[in-house]
């Protein structure tokens, strides 16, 4: 099971190892009861790991699964403890590795409102046009856009907005799924 | 109405008793009433009034440690669910199958800030392997099954069941344990066989083997003892083990190097240290265990047995990991090393048996007798002398006694030795033997305590005596939290701050007002005759053992250090204790 973390020979200098921290999203299949949230939060509190992106939603709604996605990084000893200690929750159903799995999909959504007038408002509009940024508000003096896609591409567009009139910001958080016709175990 | 409609309460002994629970440990209060009228209703459950809650966990511990049954615990909602969170930590880290039902105010109160409410599974979610608020009487049957299941399957762990007070009123249908697992929690028991192969594998390349065993295979159950037994019968690889596994493998068994770690044996962790392959069953690797971890057994191939896939590569890498329950996997192991008709290096395993006859002519655990004084450690080797040929159990507290217990009484077979590891908690033992005697009625159950340890949970005397359980409460009395002045000399230039237990009780006056029957030995002469005395009493006792003082816990691996920079006893005068520790090792715990 860990088959690909072993090392070659079998020393232990686990503290001299130099950290190289990476970045995973995981997506967490849990029974939708009282409390499975905060058993996930606590977890990652409790022992100290990185939460990046949470997101949570009822998949299923006839059995009561929901699906959680979180975003963490870690060094690799490190997320394979995460995935671990997701595992051996109760609630836990199973926890797959979309970095690991590479072939996935990620997406998020977010919702960023910008006012201005003028040459701003006009440049606003061409960079979403350019993102594929939606207009879902307008205003005389403002719009609220609406953008999909990678948490860098949202962040890019997020960070070219801040100088033509940023005011606010609401993200959803990382969802994803792997390609092809499997699906999780659930 | 329905034929199986019953109350919550009813439903609550009902799924006891079909669980086949004959004893629970608890104390009432407004929460729980319901289910006490129903207590007192009925007779295939015995209850047992303890007097802090705190005292209810431990004994269901010392209960399920010494059965291997499930240790179930009834508490009122508010302090008597956080009286019990210690407990429930002890459980959750030494893996002790308990369920832990409290009372819960009445469901439209909560949230309100009612009398007596608290968060409990909020609090109790981090100290839990699982845990349930229950809200609908028709899912109290089904729950109360499923916390069974969880409790004890996979690694073991207290599962707590807050039920509302208005549940316990309100009617509702039964469900029989039959078919209840969890819906979707399933262990994996049975280990992947290729991994079994590369273990044999591995161990038939080694030079110098160790088997180093723990806590897991006393979960596992008799069967694993005796598969462990098998299995160094068949390969003759020396064998250690944690303070949590202590008789799985018999003390006087040949391979047995006693047990490793901060005060273990110096011939158990220099065999750890140089060893080509490690075994490790049912272990952790917990920082007692390894000292400096990047310093832990440098050159060896490690396999790891654990249920628990999250305790594999933890702190340690290993090379095989096998998830498994530990019975399991020993069986897969001893069946291919047998199809495989496997043979050890027998010239090189000979060479690493004389090494290690080597270590153990150092004598680690001499100590220096005297005549006058009563050496803590010569009080637990009379006291396994004069105990060893009965049938008897032993606990603990925490603190030097626990170490000199682990080192100088010789466990023979599983489930007779209950301590608290991996939290050490001071007051686990006295709570624990009346457990393990409410289970064990006509055994000898000794708690070997501290003089601090013991206070904190004294209150449990009254429990023995109520239930007529002839508890031993065995003190080393030296006065001191010795364990905590031991650090203060090593690592605090002996500056002794509050580390001095003054004001104690006379124990033999105090074991008088509990109706119990109080003795004192304060010297040498005097001690065996004073156990046997203690040993013929059909009442509890509480044992008033005044000890050296000042006597140190040897050998000791110090905290920053390796396995292979062990201090003996002899080697440290008491003036040059505190310069072996340096700097980083005293940032450490
Ligand atoms: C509940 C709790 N509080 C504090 C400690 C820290 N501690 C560990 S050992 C010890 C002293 C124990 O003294 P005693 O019971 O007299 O045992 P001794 O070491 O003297 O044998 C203390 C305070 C603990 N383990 N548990
Ligand atoms: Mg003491």
């Amino acid at each position: 099971m860990n088959a690909h973390l072993q090392p070659s020979g079998s020393a232990y200098f686990l503290d001299t190892v130099k950290p190289d921290v990476e970045t995973h999203a995981l997506a967490v299949i849990v029974d939708n009861e009282p409390g499975v949230l905060a058993r996930v939060i606590g977890l990652f509190s409790g022992r100290g790991y990185n939460i990046e992106s949470l997101t949570v939603s009822e998949t299923q709604h006839e059995r009561h699964i929901s699906r959680i996605t979180i975003v963490t990084s870690g060094t690799p000893v490190v997320i394979e403890q995460i995935k671990n200690q997701l595992g051996r929750m109760v609630p836990v159903h199973s926890v797959a590795d979309l970095t690991v799995q590479g072939n996935s999909i990620t997406r998020e959504l977010a919702m960023v409102k910008v006012a201005g007038q003028g040459e701003k408002r006009v440049e606003a509009l061409r960079l979403a046009d350019a993102f594929r940024a939606r207009v879902i508000d307008a205003g005389t003096s403002s719009f609220i856009f609406e953008i999909t896609g990678k948490s860098d591409k949202v962040e890019q567009f997020i960070s070219l907005m801040v100088p033509l009139g940023l005011v606010e910001v609401a993200r959803t958080g990382v969802a994803g799924i792997t390609r092809g016709p499997e699906g999780m175990k659930d | 109405m329905a034929t199986n409609e019953m109350t919550g309460a009813e439903i609550v002994l009902k799924a006891l008793t079909d669980q086949g629970v004959d004893t629970v440990f608890g104390y009432p209060g407004g929460a729980v009433l319901p289910i006490y009228d129903e207590i007192f209703q009925q007779e295939k459950v015995e209850h047992i009034l303890v007097r802090h809650e705190q005292g209810a966990t431990h004994a269901a511990e010392g209960y399920a440690r010494s059965t291997g049954k499930c240790g179930v615990v009834l508490v009122t909602s508010g302090p008597g669910a956080t009286n019990a969170v210690t407990g429930l930590t002890d459980a959750l880290l030494d893996s002790i199958p308990m369920v832990c039902i409290t009372g819960q105010v009445p469901t439209h109160l909560i949230g309100s800030d009612a009398f007596q409410e608290c968060d409990t599974v909020g609090i109790t979610r981090p100290c839990t392997k699982h845990n349930y608020l229950v809200k609908d009487v028709n899912d109290l049957a089904r729950i109360l099954h499923e916390a069974f299941y969880v409790a004890t399957h996979g690694r073991p762990g207290p599962v707590v069941v807050d039920i509302p007070k208005d549940v316990q009123f309100a009617k509702g249908r039964y469900v029989g344990p039959k078919n209840i697992e969890h819906k979707t929690y399933r262990p994996q028991v049975k280990a992947d066989q290729a991994a079994i192969r590369a273990a044999v594998e591995l161990i038939a390349t080694a030079k110098r083997p160790v088997l180093y065993t723990g806590g897991g295979v006393i979960n596992s159950g008799p069967t694993a003892s005796k598969l462990l037994r098998d299995f160094v019968e068949m390969t003759n690889i020396p064998i250690t083990s944690t303070l949590m596994g202590l008789g799985a493998y018999p003390a006087s068994g040949k391979n047995w190097l006693g047990m490793l770690g901060m005060h273990g044996m110096y011939e158990a962790n220099m065999v750890m240290h140089d060893c080509d392959v490690m075994i490790c069953v049912g272990a952790r690797f917990d920082d007692r265990i390894t000292g400096r971890l990047n310093a832990f057994s440098p050159n060896s191939k490690k396999i790891h047995i654990d249920i628990d896939p999250s305790s594999i590569n933890k702190t340690v890498r290993v090379d095989v990991p096998i998830v498994a329950d530990v019975a399991h996997a020993l069986e897969d192991m001893i069946r291919v090393w047998k199809s495989k008709s496997v043979v050890l290096d027998k010239k090189a395993l000979d060479t690493w048996w004389k090494q290690i006859d080597g270590w153990r002519a150092k004598n680690c655990l001499k100590y220096k007798q005297n005549a006058d004084v009563i050496m803590p450690q010569y009080a637990v080797e009379r006291l396994y002398e004069l105990t060893k040929d009965k049938n008897t159990y032993i606990t603990t507290e925490v603190g030097q006694h626990q170490m000199w217990a682990a080192q100088f009484y010789r466990f023979e077979e599983p489930n007779r030795w209950m301590t608290s590891g991996g939290l050490g908690t001071m007051g686990y033992g006295l709570p624990a033997a009346v457990g393990v005697q409410q289970a064990h009625p006509d055994a000898l159950v000794i708690d070997i305590a501290g003089d601090a340890s013991v206070l904190m949970t004294m209150q449990e005397m009254s429990t023995a005596i109520q239930y007529e359980l002839p508890i031993k409460i065995f003190i080393l009395n030296n006065q001191h939290m010795g364990m905590v002045r031991q650090w203060q000399q090593l690592l605090h230039g002996n500056r002794l701050s509050h580390s001095y237990t003054e004001a104690l009780p006379d124990f033999v006056k105090l074991a008088e007002a509990y109706g119990c029957v109080g003795i004192r030995a304060t010297k040498p002469a005097e001690l065996d005759d004073a156990i046997k005395e203690m040993i013929k009493t059909p009442h509890p006792v509480l044992f008033d053992c005044r000890v050296a003082n000042l006597a140190n816990c040897f050998p000791m691996i110090p905290s920053g250090k390796a396995h292979n920079e062990m201090i003996l006893g002899e080697e440290v005068a008491d003036e040059d204790v505190g310069s072996v520790i340096d700097a980083k090792g005293k940032m450490l715990v």
